[in-house]
């Protein structure tokens, strides 16, 4: 415990301020993240979790600049990373950073890879975008690296084309590639949600070894609340675009505050459990063209929902030191000023 | 690879087997013969008519003509042209290189064109360039060849007179020389655009779409992970898988090449296969004719395994085994 005080001492290595993503649809423009701040400090592991359709993936989109073109931009909020403005930087500024400083690997490791080059040739281009580097060292690297994140025979799969590999051994690949510049940042989009529950372990276990050596700050989207409880010092509980929670791991397990929180740590099945049916919540999250105007966004979901549920949007508060929830329930706490302060 | 090539040849042999059967039915079933083409019956003895018809074997059983052709025809006898008087390969041989001249130079401006303009196109998608681009597609391809022939002649021949009319090298000068190779490109390069007219509108939206579709894939966001930047994404990671279905459209071009174009050949009076196949008809050069079509049977044959071995060659997700 004494270590992790000493992390939240430290300067954050990435800082969202009021983060508000939208999403063009047919001429008019949604929010997809909306309102969201958060930071993370050196080293630190920040998890991400909500259901599908609540933001996470637009957001962690949104800090890398990788958001589809024409279609979701940044409308308002501050990015800052290493004291740098990334939603101000062109796109050579933003490329100088992607790959070497900031990190990403996503959901689908199958269709990540480009079918038509060697992995080899993959993992060479992060490091000829970022480093100084003859030909033949970038080999030795590509080599070193595919080694580093667990593949056997790298000397030979380092020729081989992604579409002769697993599912597993194309997210080591991703993995390699992320890591080959030594990043402060890793953002890891849902990594094992599309692999074998055996071959999950082995990856998340694999990120949790590289975060240690490399003293990376890792950025965990996931639904797996296993994986949070497993991987995360600090967790962020998103639904429809907001942050609804923000604590660190344990208290988020024991002591959760958000209604939606509470009922999606309910979903998760028990080994003791005597009940056959799987609890689960109500509904489902509201599309962009469909989100309520006021009140909370969760409220017709929400067993505990009052009458001003509807009616005034909750903003997310300080509960407890360290401990924040965007609630109505406990709206009588004092309103946090900035961020984590 | 090469296995796989010889078991694709071994193949064919059965399949040009039915094709010379198809040929000849067709020929034989076409009436009238090379005497009834030939020969002005009106001045002519017709008893000698019935002596040469007897001569030549049209006389004889059907099948025992067939076999009589295809025997002579795997021994590399392809028979004389009754009209030219002599041997088919030779009439062929004559013809083969202005062909094959006019389909490269058809191939190369087909393809630098639709080159250029795809990937510009794809690149900016629904900008004014690329709706331009692709008015100018639609144009192409809804004019046929035999009115864009036609058209260009009266532009470019007779009104502006940059390029001649018909033929295939100037009169007079002299064979090897650098003014004989440039004057046979003068004639040859305005039937070459109005052949790859079609092909040009066609290869371009294909690349264009195509560049469109791979740049909403996954690896490209991938590749700005990795802070590619958007010219390398755009010139190597796109281009490089939607190249892979143009390449294998190059083994069905090399066919085109040789196969001719009918009707550009015939409007600009350029003397290559396609002048000649047609000519053959009319005149009933059954020998011609029928060599005429077995080759291009053969060359869409060869066409298509080019076409395959070249998949398996730019895609390495196809193995030819």
């Amino acid at each position: 415990m004494s270590e992790k005080k000493l992390l939240l001492k430290e300067a954050p290595l990435l800082e969202v301020k009021n983060l508000e993503t939208a999403f063009d649809i047919d001429g008019t423009y949604y929010n997809a993240v909306d309102q969201v701040s958060f930071t993370v400090k050196p080293r630190q592991i920040v998890g991400v979790v909500g259901e599908s359709g609540c933001g996470k993936s637009v957001m962690s989109l949104s800090i890398m600049q990788l958001l589809p073109k024409g279609v979701g931009k940044v409308t308002s909020g501050e990015i800052t990373f290493d004291g740098l403005n990334l939603e101000k930087m062109s796109e050579g500024q933003i490329n100088k950073i992607r790959g070497k400083d900031i990190s990403m690997i996503f959901q689908e490791p199958m269709t990540s890879l480009n079918p038509v080059f060697t992995i080899g040739y993959q993992l060479m281009e992060v490091l000829f975008n970022h480093l100084k580097i003859s030909k033949r060292e970038a080999r030795q690297k590509a080599i070193a690296l595919l080694k580093s994140v667990g593949i056997s025979r790298p000397e030979k799969i380092v020729d081989e084309y992604p579409h002769q590999l697993s599912g597993g051994m194309r997210q080591r690949v991703m993995i390699a590639i992320a890591i080959a510049c030594q990043p402060k940042l890793l953002i890891a989009d849902e990594p094992t949600t599309a692999l074998d529950v055996t071959v999950q372990a082995q990856i998340l276990e694999l990120l949790k070894d590289i975060q240690e050596v490399n003293d990376m700050s890792v950025i965990l989207i996931t639904h797996d609340l296993g994986v949070v409880a497993e991987m995360c010092d600090e967790v962020m509980v998103m639904y429809a675009g907001r942050i609804v929670e923000r604590t660190d791991v344990d208290t988020l397990f024991y002591n959760p505050k958000h209604p939606y929180t509470t009922l999606l740590l309910g979903a998760i099945p028990k080994m003791d459990d005597e009940e056959e049916r799987l609890s689960s919540i109500q509904g489902i999250v509201p599309s962009l063209t469909n989100m309520p105007v006021t009140g909370c966004r969760f409220a017709n979901r929400c067993p505990k929902a009052m009458p001003e549920c509807f009616t005034i949007t909750p903003e997310l508060r300080e509960t407890d030191p360290g401990h924040e929830a965007a609630c109505l329930l406990y709206e009588t706490s004092k309103p946090r000023e900035g961020v984590n302060k | 690879m090469l296995k796989y090539a010889f078991r694709r040849i071994l193949g064919m042999i059965p399949m040009l087997f039915l094709i010379s059967v198809i040929v000849f039915t067709l020929a034989k079933l076409m009436p009238g013969d090379s005497l009834s083409g030939e020969i002005d019956p009106r001045n002519t003895n017709p008893q000698y008519i019935q002596e040469m018809r007897e001569k030549l074997g049209y006389n004889d059983p059907v099948p025992q003509q067939y076999f009589r052709w295809v025997g002579n025809f795997v021994q590399g006898d392809f028979g004389k042209s009754t009209r030219f008087k002599i041997d088919v390969s030779e009439v062929i041989g004559e013809r083969l290189p202005n062909t094959i001249m006019l389909g490269i130079t058809s191939i190369i401006i087909t393809y630098i064109l639709a080159f250029i303009m795809g990937t510009y196109a794809g690149r900016k998608p629904y900008t004014l360039g690329d709706n331009f681009i692709s008015g100018l597609n639609y144009l192409g391809l809804s004019i046929p060849a035999f009115v864009a022939g036609v058209f260009a002649i009266f532009l470019f021949s007779f009104k502006l007179g940059w390029f001649p009319s018909n033929g295939s090298v100037d009169i007079g000068v002299t064979e090897g020389t650098l003014e004989y190779w440039l004057s046979r490109l003068h004639h040859v390069f305005l039937p070459a655009v109005v052949l790859g007219f079609l092909n040009i509108a066609s290869y371009t939206q294909f690349l264009r779409n195509d560049i469109i579709e791979n740049s909403r894939k996954d690896f490209v966001r991938t590749a700005r992970a990795k802070g590619t930047s958007e010219k390398k994404i755009y010139n190597v990671h796109i281009l490089r898988n939607s190249i892979i279905p143009l390449i294998t459209y190059l083994g069905f071009d090399i066919v085109a090449i040789i196969s001719g174009a009918i009707i550009t050949e015939t409007i600009f009076t350029y003397p290559g296969l396609g002048q000649l196949f047609l000519q053959s008809v009319g005149t009933r050069d059954y020998p011609v004719l029928m060599t005429l079509t077995m080759l291009f049977s053969f060359l869409t044959l060869l066409g298509n395994l080019v076409a395959d071995i070249l998949y398996g060659v730019v895609d390495p997700r196809i193995r030819l085994d």
